[in-house]
Order: structure tokens, then sequence, then C-alpha cells
């Protein structure tokens, strides 16, 4: 054989080898760990007014969305458009969960960009975004009826993704 | 307005790529002069557009369009504008735009300086070029455009990274990237005289300068990354055998392993197919440590942010591009063989091994670099390869290496009298051995086996890489100087030298310690006094700081004062350290805040002693001194014209 | 030398420079692979013996002690279902902070206490080093309980 083809058959077994290394996964995905199991109870302080405690236990009955949300986070900006829209079509409750934000920001944000979130609960030091498994923001997780998180997004939402992702699970879920 | 045109200049750039490629490789083909002619203005007018594009990115920037995506995420209203710029390219969207830029920029330089080479010949490099335009520029446009909008518009962006908004790391991808995206020269030079069947060593010599102008900057950028992270990321290291800096030191490894064999096609016609497949794996390499960073294949502190769906386009292009280079190699290197022969001990054996020992240590390196990957992909065990495994591997065919350098430098071509040669390197080699053991003992009072074979190979190289410039310096009057190449040469392998004896002294007697400092009290490490003075807070433009004042003293002498910060930057309000650093040619004493300690104002603080870690990147700077000293022989610029003039005269003849 | 005898001479270093290389891999590779262990079953005691390797996982909150003027600093780390106490006496990287990911490197000591050498933390608010997150995401736990009060049932393995 043409021994000038050493050359080509390993660079063919490199990229082989690198292909499947691509697939066997994003080392930077990240797993959520509740995905079909109960969300994690929580009652936090709403943002607006700490005297009121906003909890999983005012999201249940219906699906519901839970938007981890700050205003240090520029890709929340990108979506928050998104979620208007959504709130406005009155598709799905949307909660969010301020996470390790400043309170009078967070408000001043809210007040400038517009508000979609029915509460939003405020997670000063992040122990509520711990408990859901939370690494950055934005992330939207879909909690259905019985409370059980059934999808968790990282980035942010727009409609493909609301389609192709919450839509479908909310269509072919039910009672798990 | 402006984003939309920049993304327009794009698609413009883009079809002019395809005209760049298409029309010049038939023409070629079909030796028709005016189909080959495009080539050049399609790549001038390539340039034009993709210039325009990243005009308007950067207008993006300084004018806080926030509205565009790729700004609001990395630019901030109160960021320096300095940083404004270099955010630019300080990500994943705007650095593949600058490698498009450059990409853009070498052809122009191709297209413009070109006039020495045969017409078919230019436009298939032009061609090459052009096929390697379209790559990138589909890459940007499907995948990762950087004009990509923002709506609602962000009131403020997420700022850089703090860990990019520094002088240094603001020009260290340009400068890599000139290195990398060069290769591809040297690449469609070696794809163009595949195609044509015709390698000869005017090839070699065309081939040439191109080349070394890529590598120099390569050097540069890779030095100047390690100088940074020495510097920013505040711990005193200056490398790390992360898998980025990798991805820029196989190009490199194999870049140098290029240049010496394009120097043995060129003078002797040999070395063909090492030359070529040289020249394809330097830039297919560059390929790779693009797709290995921005894949997400390998984790790395100096990722960028990725996916995978980017690395599956990435690792097409590469595929396409190297395996479409190799089947031509198998094609065409069969004939290149030649029959001439050389001796033993000839400069041919030596470049040999040469050659020979630079893609052993890229494989090692590659081989490091993608274990974890294998071993995680086959048994599922995360581990994690680290400089401990890297700085002995790598050491394997370095030392050799090392030697040989001094050596292959005084032996002449084809063959090399014995006698003559063991006298020149007689006294060189009873120096090196004699100040490898007095080095290290008198100056630093140790001694140990790495220690001196480290001192004596430093010796070797400098003062064999001497000799020529010296020996001409005081030659008699009327005869022949040193040629620029041959300086160039010795001023690069002097920089070698400069860089082992930086590396083996830093390495042997640095000294690393972390411990508690409060205001008031100073601790000794090294022989120095370290007196912390004050502790106090400071503002920056778009930071806040914690700063303590050290002042350092040996022997009761004032020495320096130095100021290292805790800052937390506005936006991302992350901590950060800045190390404050009391440089010298002999010695760096470095020290990084680190955290406070209790609520009596103490802090934990790493204070380093380097002495000689200066000559770690002085010798990678006279390198590429060398280099450019090499560039500017004449040859490359009388016998250019010469060549036109021959090749006129044979198609006048032939008409 | 003839092109067939050069032809051999480089073949014959390159075989030679590979099989050098090769060993020498081989060797160091044993001696220099990190390995990471999780936490569980490090507290299950299946772990590299006189061997450094790499732990990693949340700190636990209110975890993090120091004496009074030392870097020498006390902090645990739990994988959700176990927890492992870690000493370090050096300055922590800027990102370490209680219920935060972090990944040491180091050796388990005769006291059942980890005695890192280096310490990791996250690079930004974003990423998480994936073993740590394999690890969370296969142990599964109360997650807040463990970072804030250190795993209560350690010992049963469901690894």
């Amino acid at each position: 054989m043409n021994r000038y083809l050493w050359p080509l058959i390993a660079v063919v077994a490199l990229l082989v080898f690198l292909v499947m290394g691509l697939r066997h996964g994003d080392p930077r995905a990240l797993p959520s760990p509740f995905i079909g199991k109960p969300a994690p109870q929580f009652e936090l302080p709403t943002l607006k007014n700490p005297d009121v405690t906003i909890g999983t236990q005012h999201m249940a009955g219906n699906y519901a969305i839970v938007n981890v949300w700050a205003t240090w986070c520029v890709m929340c900006r990108q979506e928050h458009g998104f979620l208007l829209d959504l709130a406005a079509s009155g598709a799905i409750p949307i909660y969010g969960i301020n996470w390790r934000d400043s309170r009078p920001e967070a408000i001043r944000w809210l007040q400038e960009l517009g508000d979609p979130y029915l509460a939003s609960a405020y997670d000063a030091d992040g122990r509520v975004g711990i408990d859901w498994g939370v690494y950055g923001a934005p992330e939207t997780f879909l909690v259905d009826p019985d409370g059980t998180v059934v999808y968790k997004h990282l980035g942010p939402l727009d409609p493909v993704i609301w389609q192709r992702e919450f839509v479908s699970r909310m269509n072919t879920g039910g009672a798990d | 307005m402006i984003p939309e045109i920049g993304q327009f200049a794009l698609i413009l750039a883009l079809s002019l790529a395809i005209f760049q490629t298409v029309f010049p490789l038939v023409g070629a083909h079909r030796n028709n002069a005016a189909m080959m002619d495009v080539g050049r203005t399609a790549a001038t007018g390539q340039f034009v557009f993709v210039a325009i594009a990243f005009v308007c990115l950067t207008y993006a920037f300084l004018t806080d369009d926030f509205s565009v995506l790729y700004v609001a995420n990395h630019s901030q209203l109160a960021l320096p504008t300095l940083y404004k710029v270099s955010a630019v390219w300080g990500a994943h969207e705007g650095s593949l735009l600058l490698w498009i830029f450059l990409l853009a920029a070498w052809t122009l330089a191709v297209a413009r300086f070109s006039s020495g080479l045969p017409e078919a010949f230019a436009a298939r490099v032009i061609g090459v070029l052009g096929f390697l335009s379209i790559g990138f520029l589909l890459f940007a446009l499907l995948t990762s455009n950087p004009f990509a909008r923002l709506v609602p518009a962000a009131v403020d962006g997420g700022d850089l990274n703090p860990l990019l908004q520094d002088p240094g790391l603001a020009i260290h991808p340009p400068l890599l990237y000139v290195g990398y995206v060069g290769f591809s020269v040297a690449f469609a030079f070696a794809i163009a005289a595949m195609i044509s069947g015709d390698l000869d060593q005017r090839w070699a010599k065309w081939t040439r300068p191109w080349t070394t102008v890529a590598w120099l900057f390569l050097t540069l950028g890779i030095a100047l990354g390690s100088w940074w992270a020495y510097y920013e990321l505040g711990w005193g290291g200056w490398w790390f055998w992360d898998a980025v800096e990798n991805a820029s030191f196989m190009p490199w490894l194999i870049g140098t392993a290029l240049i010496h064999s394009l120097a043995v096609t060129e003078k002797r016609g040999l070395f063909k197919s090492w030359t070529l497949l040289l020249a394809i794996t330097a830039f297919s390499l560059s390929l790779l440590g693009t797709f290995l960073v921005r894949s997400g294949i390998i984790v790395s502190v100096h990722a960028f942010a990725t996916d995978p769906t980017r690395g599956f386009f990435i690792l097409t292009f590469l595929a396409v591009v190297v395996v479409g280079a190799l089947v031509l190699y198998a094609w065409r290197a069969p004939s290149l063989d030649s029959d001439a022969g050389f001796g033993l001990l000839s400069r041919e054996t030596f470049l040999l091994l040469n050659n020979v020992l630079l893609v052993v240590a890229t494989a090692l390196v590659l081989i490091g670099t993608l274990a974890p990957l294998v071993i995680e992909m086959a048994s599922g065990g995360k581990i994690s390869i680290g400089p401990p495994w890297f700085n002995i591997a790598f050491l394997v065919p370095t030392i050799p290496l090392v030697v040989l350098l001094g050596l292959g430098m005084h032996t002449a071509w084809r063959s090399q009298d014995k006698s003559a040669w063991l006298r020149t390197i007689r006294l060189p080699a009873i120096t090196a051995l004699v100040l490898g053991v007095v080095i290290p003992l008198l100056i630093y009072g140790r001694i140990s086996i790495l220690l001196f074979v480290g001192c004596a190979a430093a010796v070797w190289i400098v003062v064999l890489a001497l000799i020529l410039p010296i020996r001409s310096l005081f030659r008699e009057k009327g005869t022949a100087g040193i040629t620029r190449s041959a300086l160039g040469m010795s001023v690069a392998h002097l920089g070698m030298g400069l860089f082992v004896i930086g590396v083996t002294v830093v390495s042997a007697f640095g000294v690393e310690s972390d411990r508690a400092l409060r205001p008031g009290e100073t601790i000794e490490v090294a022989g120095y006094e370290f007196e912390m003075r004050e502790l106090r807070n400071v503002q920056g433009p778009n930071f806040s700081a914690i700063e303590a004042e050290i002042e350092i003293r040996r022997d009761g002498d004032f020495v320096a004062t130095l100021r290292p910060q805790k800052r937390q930057y506005l936006v991302q309000k992350n901590w950060m350290t800045e190390a404050s650093i009391r440089a010298g040619l002999d010695k760096d004493l470095f020290v990084a805040l680190g955290d406070q300690l209790g609520s009596n104002g103490g802090w934990s603080v790493r204070i380093q002693y380097k002495p000689l870690i200066r000559f770690i990147w002085l010798g990678a700077l006279v390198m590429a001194l060398g280099g450019l000293i090499a560039i500017t022989d004449r040859r490359y610029r009388s016998k250019v014209r010469k060549t036109a003039a021959v090749d006129g005269a044979a198609a006048e003849a032939t008409a | 030398m003839k092109p067939r005898q050069q032809r051999m001479l480089a073949v014959g270093l390159a075989a030679l420079g590979i099989a050098i290389a090769a060993g020498l891999t081989l060797r160091a590779f044993q001696d220099n692979m990190m390995f990471f262990v999780e936490v569980s079953d490090v507290a299950a005691g299946e772990y590299p013996k006189e061997r450094n390797f790499r732990i990693g996982g949340l700190v636990v909150g209110g975890s993090v002690q120091r004496q009074e003027g030392s870097i020498d600093v006390r902090f645990e780390v739990t994988d959700t279902a176990c927890t492992i106490p870690v000493i370090y006496s050096g300055v922590l990287p800027d990102l370490f902070r209680e219920g935060q990911g972090v990944v040491a490197h180091g050796r388990m000591g005769g006291d059942n206490v980890f005695q890192a050498d280096k310490i990791l933390a996250k690079h930004d608010e974003e990423y998480m080093a994936p073993e740590v997150a394999d690890s969370l995401s296969k142990h599964q736990k109360d997650i807040v309980k463990a970072t804030v009060a250190g795993a209560a049932e350690c010992g049963s393995n469901d690894s």
C-alpha cells in the first residue's frame, strides 16, 4: 500500500474519535437533578412586598413556569420581551425567582421593562436556587399541576424553544 | 442600521470568496488568464467587505450599541475605550470575525506580492485561500453571527470579562491569529504545488518568507499569552499545559519544523514530502485548535462559550480541508522522492532529526490534551492530565533537540568534514559543561541533574549561536559577511538559549509562599522582607478595589513598593485578584492578595520570587526577531525579479 | 547516503522516538493521572491510597473555618449524600464560596480529613466543573439540607 496514505488514515481515525467525542455529550451541559421529581418546596418573600410570601404551594393545580432572573443577567433581557408576550397571552402563569440580586434594582428593572410575572420570589442569597439546581441565569422550569418539574431550560426563552420544549411537553404530558 | 450593513458586507464577502475560489482554480486548470485574474480582484473585494464588517462591529462597540447581542454581552457603558475595541475580538463571534479579516488580509498580501510567481500557481494559491474563506464566512453567517440583534436593546451591557480587560490580552488574539491564519498561506502553497504536480526548490523559496512571518507572529502571540497569564491570573505560573495553550503550541512546534524543512527543500531539493506534510499539518493543527476551544469537547479555563452545533460545523470543515489535502498528498508525494543523497554527518541529517523530534513533541502534546476525553469515553473515569505529566514527557524529545540544535548550525550541507567539525564544537562543549555546573552553584548555591542539563544546554546554544555572527564581525576586510538568513538563524537560536536558561532557573529556584499578613507586619521570603504598610479602598473606572501597600526591602535597603488589589467589577460582581509585580531582568518579585482572614485586618497573600523569568519571554522575542531578520534576506527581493524575467522570457519563447 | 538509507534512518528514528515516548507516556500516565473521586466513594473508603487525587462537590454553608490570623482553612465538601472535611493551607481562589462548587486536589489524611494542596473553584456564574455536576446529579439528595447542615445519612451508598 502507498505508505503516503498513513497520514490520511491517522487523520480519519482522529476525526472519527472527535465526532464521537462531540456526541458523547457537551461537558458543559449540566443535568437537572429534579426532572421528573417533585419541585423543591420553598416559600420566599416576594420581590415587591417583603411581607407577602410566594412559594410552591401557590403554583399547584396548573402548569406553571418558574423563571430564574436577575438584573445582572444580560440574557434575561433578551428573553424579557418574549416573557411579556407570553404573559399577555395568558397561556401559562409565570412566576419569577429573582436570584442573588439587589431588591431595589430588580424592582426598578421590572418597572422599566415590564413585569411578566404573577409574582417574583426574592432569593437574595441563592439558597432556593441551590435547591432547584440553578447554575446560572436565565433558567426556566416547567412545573406540572402536581408540582413535578417536567423540564428545565438553560438560557433565554424564545418562541421556538417555547413551542418545541414547553408546549409539546404540556400537550403530551399529563399526570405522571 | 450599521450592524445590518456589517452583516450584508459579510454576505457580499462570501459571494466574492466564491468567485475568488472558483474562477482562479478553473482558470489555472484551463490556462485561462482572464479567469485567473478574477482571483486577485475578488480577493481585494473580499478584503474590502470584510474590513467594512469589522469596522461596523467596532463602531457598534464604540457607540455602545446594546441592541447588538454580542455588544450587549461583552461591553458596558463604563468600559474604557481601549477595551471596547479589544472586546470586538474578546469572545467567539467577534474573534471569528477577526480570523476572517486576517485571512482576507493575508490573501490580499499574497495577491499583491506574488508578481514573481507563475500565474497559474498564484491563481491556485488564491483559490485555495478563497475556499478557506468560504468555510469561515459560512461558519460565521450560519452559526455565529456577530451582528445578531437583541430586542429590546439592553440598557447597559454585561461587561467584558474582567480577565480580558488588560492591554496584554487585548493584542494577544490578533498576534496569535496572524500566525494561525498565516499558516494557511503555506497550506495553500502546498495544495497549489500538489495540484500542479510541480514542487521544486523555487517553490520552497517562495513559501519560506510567508511561513516565517506567520511563525514569528505565532511566537509573539504565544509569548504574550504566557506573560499575560503570569501577571493577570494572579498565581505566577507562566504555562499550564491547558488545552487552549496546547492548541496554540502544537501549530508552533510543527511550524518550526516546517521552516527548517523548507530550508532543506530550498537548498537541496530534498525532504519534499516532509515539507508538504508539515505544511498541511501546521494549518490543520490551527484548525484543530479552533475546533477544540470552540466546540466544548475539552474543558478548559480558557474555552469560549461553547456549542456542539458549532463544533460539528468546524469539525466538518476541518475534515473536508484536511482529508482533501492528504488525498492530494497520497497521490503526489510518491513522485517527489529525490535521488540526491547526503552523508551521515551533514546538515540534512540534523534537520531530519529536528523534524522527527518536533513531530514527536507535538504528538505528545496532542495525546496529553486528548487523553482525558479518550479515557472518559472509554471507561467513564474522569481523569485530568496536568503539568506534571506534560513537563516530564515534553523534556524527552526536547533535551536531544536542544543538543542537536547547537551541532546542526555548524554542520555543512551534504557532507561535513569530521575533524573540522569537532574543532568547532570542542570549546563550546567544554564551556557548556563547565558553566552548567558553575552557574547554578555559584549564583544560586545548588545543583541537580536537571539544573546541570538545563544550564549546560542553554550555554551550549548561546555560545554556538554566537560563533557565526562574531566571526563575521571580525572577518577580514573584503570577505563576505554573514547573510541575513544566517544571522536570523543565529539570533533565533540565541533566543532559544535565553528561553532555556529562563525556564531552567525559574523552575529550579523560584519560590512561592502563601502567608498571612496584617498591616504593620513584615515577613521574609527568599531573602526579601515584605511589609504590609496599609490597606485602603480605591476606585477604578468600572471597579472598586481593596488595595494593600507592600514595601519590599533587602538587608534593610528599600527595593520597591507594590500595590496588589482585590477588585470587584461593577457589573459582573466577581472578585478578581490583581497582582503587583516588581519586574526585572534578573528576577521578579510578585505579590497577590488572597482572602481576608478574620476581623483583625489580616489577609492571606501569595508572594513569589521568580529569578530570570523574564528571560522566557525575552527568549521568545529574540526568536521572533531572528525570524524577522531572516526574511529581509536579499535573495527574496532580487531573485524574485529575476525569476519573473526568466518566466517572461520562457513565455515569449514558447508563444 | 542513499535515499533508501535516509528513509530507513528517518523511520528508525521515528520508531525510536515513538517507543521512548510511549514508554514514558505509559509510566508517567500512571503516576500523573489525576483521578476524580466522588465524595461518597471517599467516605466509603474507596479512593487511591498514598496518591494524590481530586474530590469535588459543594462547599457546605457555614463550614468554612479559619484560625485567627492563619492561612490554614478548613471546610466541608458534600455531594449531598456524604460530606468530607478538607483542610488547605494557602490562598483560596477568587470564586471559592459557600454553597458553590469546588474541586480539591490532594490526598486523604490519616484522620479522614482530605489534605488539599490545590483548590479550584467555579470559573463563572454559569459553569460548574462537570465532574461535580455529574456527582451531584447521581446522588440527588436534598441540596439545601446538605449545603446548610452537611449530609446526615452517609454510608448508604447508592452508586
